[in-house]
């Protein structure tokens, strides 16, 4: 039977999360379909009907899915859930906000932050901020699912030839509305699929110590992240923190300066391929999961090798 | 105005959890437990928005076994008015917590629902949803802010990106992110006089709610690889090393 997987997309393209979630859902089923609700959003279908591995494309376009709240996005999705074996969606800011009330109105489960598939009804997911991890079966008629993309291979491949079909827009709960958005422009790579990852923690010190991590960040075309130490000392934005309660990064090459090394934070970094810690003191426990350790001052050793990087 | 806030009890997220030699779970026994950090959280803005004059009455609920009373006493103290407790076997999962509260929501019908984003022991990130879709009502998930205006709620939540505000109608679910606030101590007279505040009791069975579980933990483990934590000497030992021996840079 097919399974459905929810896209996330900014009405021009689809976001790279959802290739992950696609990838995860091909390890499911072959008969993998994608929702696309959006308003003005023809690129991203269009996007959708080139690649491999998905055999059918639902689009309802309407106004109330330019920006879709929980609400609305969480009813248009279990009006149609009852057809699936399987409703996936990447574990970000977006799929945790609508995809539990979506479990809620099909009175199933939600299994999160899925990070292998054993089996159709078997999924592996992180406990204790990650300090274990549950197996856990699912006797649901429908297992609704969100994945963690550093843990699946993105969708690849441009086979194409996926179906197109429309669905009808619900109408608008109205309990809710936006009221504005703020966001912050960044040219950096995001954080879950940059090759290189910059984080600071509470050592860095300063906004303006922060700085020298852009630096470093600049030179290695690399994303900066934080801990919540670092995020709750005002050094940065809530939404670079990295671990248990903020985003999960599995760079090639992860460095982590000023980082003392709370299982809150490590848990978010531990896919990482290889982890470069410095810190001044000597007895950090972020060295205990690290390959690489320069016990140092970082001030005097980041201009060093924002210096003598080549690439 | 009433304000509802779901308290959980789990393991401090100081302590480093074991797993029990079978494998069937994490072994809690002799734990430190604590009121998760986000139901804090939540619990805090429910007291500062009764101490602003927006809320009259602010209830505390809990859904577990007896020993989940302790984590109300403990929100009794930290300036709760009365607390209810909701007496379940074992842990159940988010679906069936969101219904034991949604049932206590429809009989005590506050305007305001507050939960932690997430518990730090099962990390779902999935109660607060459940209920406000169970209940009919608008949401307002990971929050750094709430403004009570007459019948909305004006919620600011920490979205990937920056933030986005959504205008509630209300009764409505908010759940707490970190940077809505700094919980408080509670200071020790408001420990004595929270022993004297009432924890009503409720069966989950009377409630009407199905609690069996549609899932199952079939092993608990840790995974993950080991690192050696090679000491580099110097910044030119480091590149060499990224460049040569991780080939990363």
């Amino acid at each position: 039977m097919a399974i459905l997987i929810i896209a996330e997309h900014d009405n021009s393209g689809l976001n790279e999360a959802t290739l992950h979630a696609i990838g995860a859902g091909t390890k499911i089923s072959n008969d993998v379909h994608l929702l696309i609700a959006g308003d003005g959003c023809a690129a991203v279908v269009e996007q959708a009907v080139a690649l491999d591995g998905v055999t059918k494309i639902l689009v309802a376009e309407a106004e109330i899915y330019a920006d879709p709240l929980a609400e609305n996005m969480a009813n248009l999705v279990a009006s149609i859930g009852n057809k699936y074996t399987h409703i996936v969606a990447s574990s970000t800011a977006f799929s945790k906000n609508f995809l539990p009330r979506v479990s809620a109105l099909l009175d199933v489960s939600l299994i999160s932050e899925v990070v292998d598939i054993e089996a159709e009804d078997i999924f592996l997911k992180p406990i204790y901020s990650g300090s274990a991890t549950a197996t856990i079966q699912s006797r649901d008629p429908i297992k609704v699912i969100t994945v963690r993309a550093t843990a699946f291979e993105a969708l690849k491949g441009n086979g194409g030839g996926a179906v197109v079909e429309s669905l009808t827009a619900l109408d608008d709960m109205s309990v809710s509305k936006v009221v504005g958005n703020h966001f912050v422009p960044s040219l950096r790579p995001p954080l879950p699929s940059a090759r290189v990852v910059i984080a600071g923690g509470r050592g860095v010190g300063s906004v303006e110590n922060f700085l020298l991590l852009e630096s470093l960040g600049d030179k290695l075309g690399a994303a900066i992240g934080a801990t919540r130490a670092a995020v709750d000392a005002g050094f940065v934005e809530n939404d670079l923190q990295i671990g248990q309660t903020g985003k999960v990064v599995a760079p090639d090459l992860y460095i982590a300066v000023g980082i003392s090394g709370a299982i809150q934070h490590t848990s978010g970094i531990k896919d990482s391929k290889t982890i470069v810690a410095i810190n001044s003191d000597p007895d950090a426990p972020i060295f205990q999961t690290s390959d690489y350790v320069l016990v140092a001052d970082f001030s005097e050793v980041l201009p060093e090798l924002i210096q003598k990087i080549q690439l | 105005m009433k304000a509802l806030v779901a308290i959980k009890r789990v393991a401090d997220h100081t302590v480093t959890v074991r797993i029990k030699s079978d494998n069937s779970n994490v072994d809690l026994s002799d734990t430190k437990m604590v009121i998760n950090p986000y139901c804090e959280i939540a619990l805090e803005e429910a007291i500062q928005q009764k101490e602003s004059g927006a809320i009259s009455e602010v209830v505390a609920v809990s859904v577990g076994e007896n020993l989940c009373q302790e984590q109300l006493r403990a929100a009794l103290a930290l300036g709760a008015d009365r607390a209810i407790h909701i007496e379940t076997e074992g842990n159940p999962e988010p679906l069936i917590i969101a219904k034991l509260l949604a049932k206590v929501v429809e009989a005590e019908r506050p305007q305001l629902i507050i939960t932690g984003k997430q518990s730090v022991d099962s990390d779902n990130n999935q109660t607060g949803q459940m209920l406000a879709a169970l209940l009919g009502m608008g949401q307002g998930t990971f929050a750094s802010k709430i403004v009570i205006e007459g019948n909305t709620a004006l919620v600011t939540r920490e979205v990937d990106g920056g933030q986005q505000t959504v205008s509630l109608t209300l009764p409505a679910v908010v759940t707490a992110d970190l940077t809505l606030n700094k919980p408080r101590y509670a200071s020790l007279p408001n420990v004595m006089k929270a022993k004297r505040k009432p924890i009503e009791r409720l069966q989950a069975e009377a409630l009407g709610v199905d609690v069996s579980s549609r899932t199952r933990v079939i092993r608990t483990e840790t995974l993950g690889r080991q690192r050696v934590g090679v000491k580099v000497t110097s910044v030119d030992d480091l590149v060499n090393k990224l460049k040569n021996e991780a080939r990363v840079i």
